[in-house]
């Protein structure tokens, strides 16, 4: 829906318009910025993802737990807090480097988690074969467990390309022009808006255009054909590679985490009007539009997702491939998209509450829906037969059983929209309702006036914010299958 | 209400790309009766036992559940409003509930608070279980657990699906006594779908093969065992010895000598046909003039019993089970005796 209206208004302003910026240098400027770091965040992200991920689950590597958690929570750093603390540490960061080096710090989680997920889940027996086979340790790490993880590190790869892709705040921080930033630059600064909803469109088709391409690569995954349950492999021994490998991992570490929390206490400590009163005012819009959000994304995701987990038929199917497209959709456009809609359509709902709901359940229905569907499918559906079969009907046993048994895979859908929502900044800028400003919004507005002390308790209250939902997050999805 | 527990006419099922699984089924289960659907994997038994429940579309015949119509032309009725008590593979007990959540699970509130959920338990031997979780409960145990909520709410019939095959050898014979006393003790009527013929033969009152899509056989596991209605049936329920012959007179002329034949039309003309012996009818002892005709390639041991692999001159073996341990040896020429009568089933084109 709000795509179509997007794709009209820039119809609307008429072809040679459209043609005009479509060829203008610009655009091209723009996206193969906007390109290029994708794939560089992208390569580099999978990299020290499935590295990572290596080394905490299969090797004798010391405190693996620990590591485990440190590992992932780059994931309560927003894209911005990181920006914001590099640059207000090295101003001379600014630009590709800078926009690089912060995305990669907090995105390389989204491949760590399921490669390492998909480790555990490995069966030794199939390495153990190729060792007896007569391949080497380096050459089985190659074939087999690479083509074990290869699925997991394709996916956690997508979701980083896109949320490069989509990225809003690093960039805009580090005054590296993206599409991103190049849509929000023309949408505020001319009246002819008409440029930035041709760059919206632009922007969804280079998402769409990799998500595409990964469930082309991703192709047959593989399946465990041996039945019985599976055996963990034993530890790889580091030997003298040890301390290598800890000083790696503490080095990954340092940057993600341990720049921007020093950074923040610092320049916290320094800070010396802090309003405690707008701080706090904050922190509850922030902590209620993500509730809120997240409740309204949930209550959308839990009948696509059992739909889609229990009745494959056309019209479910096409209904999760229309959630799956949001999964492609940058904040920015959802949030530029929706304005135009809400002011053409129903103007008292323009910055209001309901319609910045609206725009992050169009955004996170995906992330909601994808955990939906697995917690549901993985209830075995005999347990329903069963309740069918003992006098209740298809709505008493979708509460008696299949929710409360999908439960936590539900929570942890939920969870996961809330700690998106929480840092999301785009969309939040250009729907929030007037005078309610999340951290996020109030964290951006003092960075772009460069006053870092003031903005730093935002960010110190964003992140721990934050911090709750990821570490729930690495206990279900860090589980050993 | 009158009638069968179930009665099922004529009733064809299946896939859009498979539109026989069953191909015109008939089969009654007769008040409080345990009535055993036998077939190999992918005979339609579980097919079979959807339609019953409700879980899969009749394409033609009809289902009867105590004289009711459930399933027929134009009619369908919704697994929960059947009256089906379901006992799946491996429990599938409702694993975030308790024990007593389980066994109320198709109660109303108020039978839940009664004294229905302990009596149902007490049946099937765990009284005081109630507060447990399904997981901590043993194979057996969980099984028990979902025979007690099948039973619980008093259903027409209970539909048993494999209940046993994930238990362990040693275990299924004791949860499968357990389970026949407690219907019996609670009066139901079930089917229970196996492919298993110890538990089929060991467990039911009636056993009805299932094969192809059809019904080959309904009778008692003596019936089913001692006259089987083909040698697809015969092999299919137990081990067989199948001989070539020629019958005559109600005699067959086999390899292993002249075979008395049961319930066989005594024709003058020598028919062709085989004749089917079970291994317990068949008594090897030495014999050294049997020399060239019929010598011991194996011996087993069982224990109460003994398996003697003979090979007959033609190469042909057949096996002896025999409560003895005869004084042969691989090499030995042995006789054959044949203790009883054979089936005789003539050749077919």
């Amino acid at each position: 829906m709000p795509l179509v209206y997007l794709a009209v208004r820039a119809g609307g302003a008429g072809p040679e318009r459209v043609l005009q910026i479509l060829s203008g240098p610009r655009t091209l400027e723009l996206a193969m910025r906007s390109i290029g770091l994708a794939a560089a965040v992208t390569a580099a992200c999978v990299v020290i993802g499935t590295g990572a991920a290596w080394l905490v689950v299969r090797t004798d590597i010391p405190r693996p737990r620990v590591f485990a958690v440190l590992l992932a929570l780059p994931l309560a750093v927003p894209s911005y807090v990181a920006g914001f603390t590099w640059i207000a540490e090295a101003p001379g960061l600014a630009g590709f480097w800078g926009a690089f080096g912060v995305l990669t710090a907090v995105n390389f989680p989204y491949v760590l988690l399921p490669v390492a997920a998909a480790l555990r889940s490995a069966d030794a027996a199939t390495e153990e074969v190729a060792r007896s086979l007569g391949y080497g340790p380096l050459r089985v790490l190659a074939t087999v467990t690479w083509a074990h993880v290869r699925p997991a590190a394709t996916a956690g790869g997508l979701l980083v390309a896109l949320y490069v892709l989509s990225d809003f705040g690093a960039v805009s921080l580090m005054r590296f022009e993206t599409f991103t930033l190049g849509i929000y630059t023309s949408y505020r600064g001319t009246f002819d808006r008409t440029p930035a909803a041709v760059l919206g469109c632009v922007l969804v088709a280079l998402a769409a255009l990799v998500t595409w391409g990964e469930a082309r690569a991703r192709g047959r995954s593989a399946h465990r054909t041996s039945s019985g349950a599976p055996r963990p492999p034993s530890p790889v021994r580091l030997g003298r590679w040890k301390p290598v490998a800890v000083a790696a991992l503490l080095g990954v570490v340092a940057i993600s985490v341990g720049v921007p929390v020093l950074s923040l206490v610092r320049w916290t400590a320094t800070g010396t009007d802090l309003d405690l009163g707008a701080l706090a005012a904050a922190t509850l819009t922030t902590f209620e539009v993500a509730a809120l959000g997240a409740a309204l994304t949930t209550v959308l995701a839990v009948p696509v997702g059992v739909l889609a987990a229990r009745y494959r038929t056309r019209t479910v199917a096409l209904l999760e491939a229309g959630t799956y497209v949001g999964h492609a959709l940058p904040g920015i456009t959802v949030g530029l998209a929706l304005v135009f809609l809400g002011v053409r359509l129903v103007p008292g709902m323009y910055q209001q509450l309901p319609l910045l709901l609206v725009g992050y359940a169009v955004l996170f229905l995906p992330l909601a829906v994808g955990s939906v569907r697995t917690a549901v499918a993985a209830a075995p559906p005999r347990l329903e037969e069963v309740s069918r079969s003992l006098g209740h009907g298809r709505v008493a046993t979708l509460f008696r059983v299949t929710l409360p048994l999908a439960a936590p895979g539900i929570a942890a859908g939920a969870a996961l929209a809330a700690l998106t929502i929480a840092k999301e900044l785009p969309a939040t800028l250009m729907l929030r309702p007037t005078g309610a400003d999340t951290l996020a919004v109030e964290l951006w507005q003092h960075t772009s006036v460069s006053e870092y002390a003031a903005a730093a308790p935002y960010a110190a209250a964003l992140v721990i914010l934050a911090v709750v939902p990821t570490l729930l997050l690495q206990r279900i999805t860090g589980r050993p299958a | 209400m009158t009638g069968p527990a179930l009665s099922v006419r004529g009733l064809r099922a299946g896939f859009p790309d498979h539109p026989d699984v069953l191909a015109g089924i008939d089969l009654e289960v007769p008040r409080g009766g345990l009535v055993a659907v036998l077939g190999a994997s992918g005979g339609g038994k579980t097919t079979l036992l959807r339609v019953v429940a409700g879980f899969h579309p009749a394409a033609a015949g009809t289902v009867e559940l105590g004289g009711r119509p459930v399933a027929g032309p134009g009619l369908h009725v919704p697994p929960e409003r059947r009256r089906i008590g379901l006992v799946p593979q491996e429990g599938a007990l409702f694993p975030h509930l308790t024990v007593a959540d389980n066994v109320g699970f198709g109660l109303s509130r108020r039978e839940r608070r009664g004294s229905r959920v302990a009596e149902m338990l007490e049946l099937v031997g765990l009284a005081g279980f109630e507060e447990r979780r399904p997981g901590e409960l043993s194979g057996g145990q969980q099984q028990r657990v979902a025979v007690a909520r099948a039973l619980a709410a008093a259903p027409e019939l209970v539909l048993l699906d494999e209940p046993f095959s994930a238990l362990d050898a040693g275990l299924r014979s004791e949860v499968r006594d357990q389970v026949r006393e407690a219907l019996r003790a609670a009066g139901a009527s079930a089917v229970l779908v196996t492919h298993d013929q110890q538990e089929a033969l060991g467990c039911a009152d009636l056993v009805a093969v299932l094969r192809d899509g059809r019904m080959v056989q309904t009778g008692t596991p003596q019936q089913i065992y001692r006259e089987p209605a083909d040698l697809g049936v015969a092999r299919f329920v137990g081990e067989a010895v199948v001989l070539p012959g020629s019958l005559r007179n109600g005699c067959a002329r086999t390899p292993i000598g002249m075979v008395p034949v049961a319930s066989a039309n005594g024709s003058g003309a020598d028919e062709s046909g085989s004749v089917l012996l079970r291994p317990e009818q068949l008594r090897a002892s030495a014999d050294p003039h049997a020399a060239g005709s019929a010598t011991v390639r194996e011996i087993v041991f069982h224990g109460a019993d003994t398996t003697v692999v003979v090979e007959l001159g033609d190469g042909l073996r057949v096996r002896c089970r025999q409560p003895d341990v005869p004084d042969v040896r691989p090499g030995d020429p042995v006789a054959v005796t044949v203790h009883g009568q054979a089936r005789w089933f003539p050749e077919t084109r």
